[in-house]
């Protein structure tokens, strides 16, 4: 093998190697760091793992919505139009945020059946409802139907 | 009179004046490469024009849907969705590109804008190359005109049955950042397409030279200083507009900027190679037509909000379709060209392990696995979602968890390897200062974090070693190079504005550094409630709460709270759990240091309620205070940041971006093209191993 | 022949080709793409309640049955819809545009509480004709409804002749129905044929 040869194919092999322990590295990170999305049936259900950061979406309540009047905690239920589970959060709400709205909170699952979120989302206009909460919502309507019809 | 032009009423105007674009737009693929294949040089030649004539019906177009707008034309649906006669005047011209329909509208104005560019700025450019370069931008024009015409026209009227007033711009739009960010942004993502169409011409040509990288240069660094600038713009909007003080989500929207930016960055580095060794060829290629693909996929996937959902695609299965069918033939076309055409010879040019071909290697390998991981994390909840394995989102800490460390590496090879020298480079010149300087730059470091009087916390220190290790490298660097037996001055003036551009970014990437290693570490933030009167200690600052009050803008209602900010007695505490609330209402004899005003605002149009912090900005911090939510009686719940040395991401971000101008305007190019553009490949090859303090 | 410098060039094509064809696959499976057996065909025979509205009587009492024939006479839109529908909210505001224009509408309401449904039109107004109410989702098994919302552009002849399902908004109407709905005689308030310049 000529020198010049020799050479791009240790550089080949270099990159190679780079790239393949890098997408490696990559896959086992996803698998750490995903956020599954839950529906409040399903937490109930016992689908969701506990003491995993995970998403749970729905509308918020109507008069669910309750805070503490010395501190920044608050609590609601979202429904998914089947099941309501609680949220408690302490901090700062979206601006958007409101009762019978959309909304998606990330956090922690606990043994008393009750979401303890880090993070609260609310959608970002007017006309959006985030995707996960209206597919949350038609879902839990189609589950209690034995006689759904169509293709899901 | 603004709304009637001539016979036609402006909206129909601006859509014929689209049309005719798109005819040239075709005309300008067309005849310019026929006249390549018959050697046809007044078909040639037509390019120019065309590219001018194009030019002038979109920006036409353009100037029409400014004039709706200004009109208050509800007729038009587009503007009757994102204005409302109480919209002031510059948010009208800025919601021209507030939606799908009007920004890409702006993306072919600013892509024509580049074509111009381009017919005006290659006088030196050998005539067939002209006109493949040309052509191939027509091309993607089209692609764009007849996504807007067939299936986003902005100029659509609703008919017969209009509203009488607008929906209004969405809130979070209506903000002098996003007036300038989306066309600056767009002219980063656009300027790509000039890359890629060079890169195209030289695979039609069969030529891809040292004088192919040569022209091929600045243009991809104006551009890459565009995106860099656009880039930053977006996330200061993002820090002071939505309200929560953060600078960088790792959302998709981002992500889908900074890409390309990454592949840009490694586009610039390899193109110096490809211009000084003839080496890393089919590479740069690649990465051309790889920098644009992942700008087309941005501004699409952005757009059509898949990214958000892929549902996006279904409400609007024509644009989706459209969009697929668009990208399929741009990156496919052109990939199929690239392995048709490609360099098939390998250049034997050989270089040593310790060489700065070596070095921009690795660059390129870092850049690349770095934006390989942000494309997997963006596109995962996407093929996730598709593949039925739930619903997921991946989170800033996969992000950083390789974003972190790559950056770092990367910058520890940056600062040596621009010293190093073409072919090879002698080991024991480059290891027997790096020992000193890594000492220096760990002195630098412990000092720094000493003076600020910061905890230690190690990836900050790591964060702090690599800028200093940067900063001291690029001094040693230019110490060395300025030498001039007439003098450091006239040696320094001799230096080329290329090697100061990349020494600028160089640093840039250091200040950057420094800024994001600082702010995220010791910002203090608490979320807290105080009642007027109320006072808070926080990060060596008294934030005392006066209370809120109703002041009414122009199309919305504000209530602006009043916290006046002092420099705090107590003694400055680093231990970010404790809180020192106290309901004195006489404040402390403290210095008073600003009265910040932060908003809550009640949009009338949409019933929106926006958020607008107040920041008192410093060269070393922001004090950072926004308004949550009013509790029981007068108590409002606040946001008060103090985020240390947070303007230093954006002001490195700056002098990248500088960095990238000077090279652009570096005297060489334009001299030298002439001179390439005679010369055959392997003299032009010789000339640039023979320059041995060379820019890049 | 192709040496191997040159089967290197096409590994970047196949690695695209790849995941487009990996997206494409992706995307089309959308259910939204399922066209209508339906269309050309007449509405299904039914033999429904219908929601009582106006909305005095708070009793949660049908009224009485209505069938097939409420379609014959005008060209009408059939809109399925559901108060647990998130999507239905989104689209609410259009169908009382719609309906203001002149368009009659004749709604669905599908495996829902009539009293939900009430409250809703009360709350959010009522854009339709006629509420047809399918509590079992009979109806709407035979219309092939997989989803809320979706509407049908009924002729006057009871035939169906077009579906579409997700969210009506101004450019579905205008790309999608505008045009079937003046074809076959629909009528709105001010102007017929919908060709009118400013």
């Amino acid at each position: 093998m000529k020198p010049a040869r020799k050479q791009r194919l240790q550089l080949v092999i270099f990159i190679v190697s780079v790239a393949s322990i890098g997408i490696g590295l990559a896959v086992y990170a996803l698998r750490d760091n995903i956020n599954l999305f839950y529906t409040p049936s399903q937490m109930l259900a016992g689908e969701a793992p506990q003491n995993t950061r995970i998403r749970v979406g729905g509308m918020v309540v109507v008069d669910s919505f309750v805070r503490n009047e010395d501190s920044l905690d608050t609590a609601f239920e979202v429904t998914d139009g089947a099941a309501n589970i609680q949220i408690q959060y302490s901090g700062i709400l979206p601006d958007l945020f409101a009762e019978d709205e959309a909304a998606v909170a990330l956090g922690y699952w606990t043994s008393e059946k009750i979401f303890k979120a880090e993070e609260v989302m609310a959608k970002h206009d007017e006309e959006y409802t985030p995707p996960e909460v209206a597919d949350a919502m038609e879902k839990a309507h189609q589950a209690t139907d034995k006689n759904a019809p169509g293709l899901h | 009179m603004i709304t009637e032009l001539g016979v036609l009423p402006t909206a129909e105007f601006g859509h014929f004046a689209l049309i005719l674009a798109l005819c040239l737009a075709i005309a300008q693929a067309i005849v310019p490469i026929l006249g390549t294949l018959f050697n046809n040089r007044l078909w040639m030649a037509s390019a120019r024009p065309i590219a001018c004539g194009q030019f002038v019906f979109v920006a036409a177009s353009f100037i029409c849907l400014v004039a709706l707008f200004l009109g208050d034309d509800f007729s038009v649906r587009y503007v009757a969705d994102n204005s409302n006669t109480n919209l002031p005047g510059h948010f009208k011209i800025s919601a021209v590109w507030a939606a799908h329909e009007g920004s890409l509208l702006l993306w072919v104005l600013i892509l024509s804008t580049w074509t111009l560019a381009v017919a005006m700025f290659s006088r030196t450019l050998p005539l067939d190359m002209v006109a493949r370069v040309l052509a191939v931008l027509g091309l993607v024009a089209i692609g764009f005109y007849l996504f807007l015409l067939l299936t986003s026209n902005p100029f659509e009227r609703l008919l017969p049955f209009f509203p009488g007033e607008g929906k209004d711009l969405n809130p979070l739009l209506q903000d002098v950042g996003l007036i300038i960010h989306p066309p600056i942004l767009y002219m980063g993502y656009v300027g790509f397409s000039v890359a890629f169409a060079f890169a195209v011409a030289a695979l039609m040509a069969g030529r891809m030279d040292a004088a192919w990288a040569r022209w091929t240069r600045p243009w991809t660094n104006a551009a890459w200083a565009f995106l860099t600038v656009g880039i930053a713009l977006g996330s200061w909007w993002a820090y002071y507009e939505l309200g929560w003080g953060g600078w960088w989500f790792w959302d998709p929207v981002e992500n889908a900027s900074f890409m390309p930016w990454l592949a840009g960055t490694a586009l610039i580095h390899s193109l110096a190679v490809a211009e000084k060794r003839g080496l890393f060829r089919s590479w740069t290629l690649l990465l051309a037509i790889l920098s644009f693909s992942l700008s087309l996929l941005g501004t699409f996937l952005v757009r059509s909000g898949v990214l958000t959902s892929v549902h996006a695609f279904a409400a609007d299965p024509a644009r989706g379709i459209f969009i697929l069918m668009f990208l399929a033939m741009v990156i496919g076309g052109s990939l199929l060209l690239f392995a048709l055409r490609g360099p098939t010879i390998a250049r034997t040019a050989s270089f040593g392990w310790v060489s700065r071909e070596t070095f921009l290697l690795g660059n390129n390998v870092l850049l690349i696995v770095a934006m390989a991981f942000i494309l997997l994390g963006t596109l995962y909840p996407l093929v996730a979602d598709m593949a039925g394995w739930g619903k997921i989102s991946v989170g800033p800490p996969y992000f950083n968890l390789f974003f972190v460390p790559l950056v770092l590496v990367l910058g520890v090879f940056m600062a040596p390897g621009s010293t190093t020298r073409w072919k090879s480079h002698a080991t024991d010149t480059l290891i027997r200062p790096a020992l000193g300087i890594i000492a220096g730059s760990m002195l630098i470091a412990a000092g720094a974090l000493f003076l600020l009087a910061y905890p230690f916390n190690l990836l900050v220190f790591v964060a702090l070693t690599v800028s200093a290790w940067i900063l001291l490298w690029s001094c040693r660097d230019w110490w060395q190079k300025s030498a001039s037996s007439q003098g450091r001055l006239l040696g320094a003036k001799r230096l080329r504005g290329s090697y100061y551009g990349m020494l600028l970014a160089h640093i840039g990437v250091a200040v950057t550094i420094i800024g994001v290693a600082l702010t995220s570490t010791y910002s203090d933030e608490r979320d807290i409630r105080l009642s007027p009167g109320g006072q808070v200690s926080i990060a060596g600052y008294d934030f005392l709460f006066k209370g809120v009050v109703d002041i009414p803008g122009p199309n919305y209602m504000a209530r602006t709270g009043r916290i006046d900010v002092s420099r705090s007695d107590v003694p400055r505490n680093n231990d970010l759990s404790r809180s020192d609330v106290s309901r004195s209402d006489v404040s402390r004899n403290n210095a008073p240091v600003t009265t910040l005003q932060p908003e809550k605002r009640y949009y009338t149009a949409g019933g929106q309620v926006m958020t607008e912090a107040d920041i008192d900005g410093g060269f070393t911090k922001d004090i950072y205070v926004a308004l949550g939510e009013p509790l029981a009686g007068d108590a409002w719940s606040l946001r008060i940041y103090v985020k240390p040395f947070v303007r230093w991401i954006w002001l490195g971000a700056l002098m990248m971006a500088m960095g990238g101008v000077i090279a652009v305007l570096d005297k060489r190019y334009r001299r030298l093209t002439v001179r390439a553009a005679q010369a055959d490949t392997s003299a032009a090859l010789k000339e640039g191993v023979g320059v041995s303090f060379d820019a890049d | 022949m192709f040496r191997l410098t040159q089967i290197k060039l096409f590994i970047p094509l196949l690695i695209f080709i790849v995941l487009a064809s990996m997206l494409y696959w992706g995307l089309g499976r959308d259910p939204n793409a399922m066209p209508s057996v339906l269309v050309d065909k007449p509405v299904p025979l039914f033999n429904l309640p219908s929601l009582d509205i106006p909305l005095e009587s708070a009793v949660d009492e049908p009224e009485p049955l209505v069938n097939q024939s409420v379609f014959k006479g005008q060209v009408t839109l059939l809109n399925v819809w559901a108060t647990w529908c998130p999507s239905c909210r989104i689209e609410h505001p259009f169908l009382l545009e719609l309906a203001e224009r002149g368009v009659p509408i004749i709604g669905l309401d599908y495996k829902d509480e009539n009293a939900k449904a009430r409250l809703w039109l009360e709350e959010y107004g009522n854009p339709y004709q006629l509420v047809i109410v399918d509590q079992q989702g009979k109806l709407g098994l035979d219309l092939g409804v997989f989803g809320a919302p979706e509407t049908y552009l009924i002729d006057s002849e009871g035939l169906i002749r077009h579906k579409h399902v997700g969210v009506v908004d101004e450019r579905v109407w205008q790309s999608d129905f505008l045009a079937l709905y003046n074809s076959f005689g629909g009528a709105t308030v001010s102007v017929k044929g919908g060709e009118v310049r400013p």
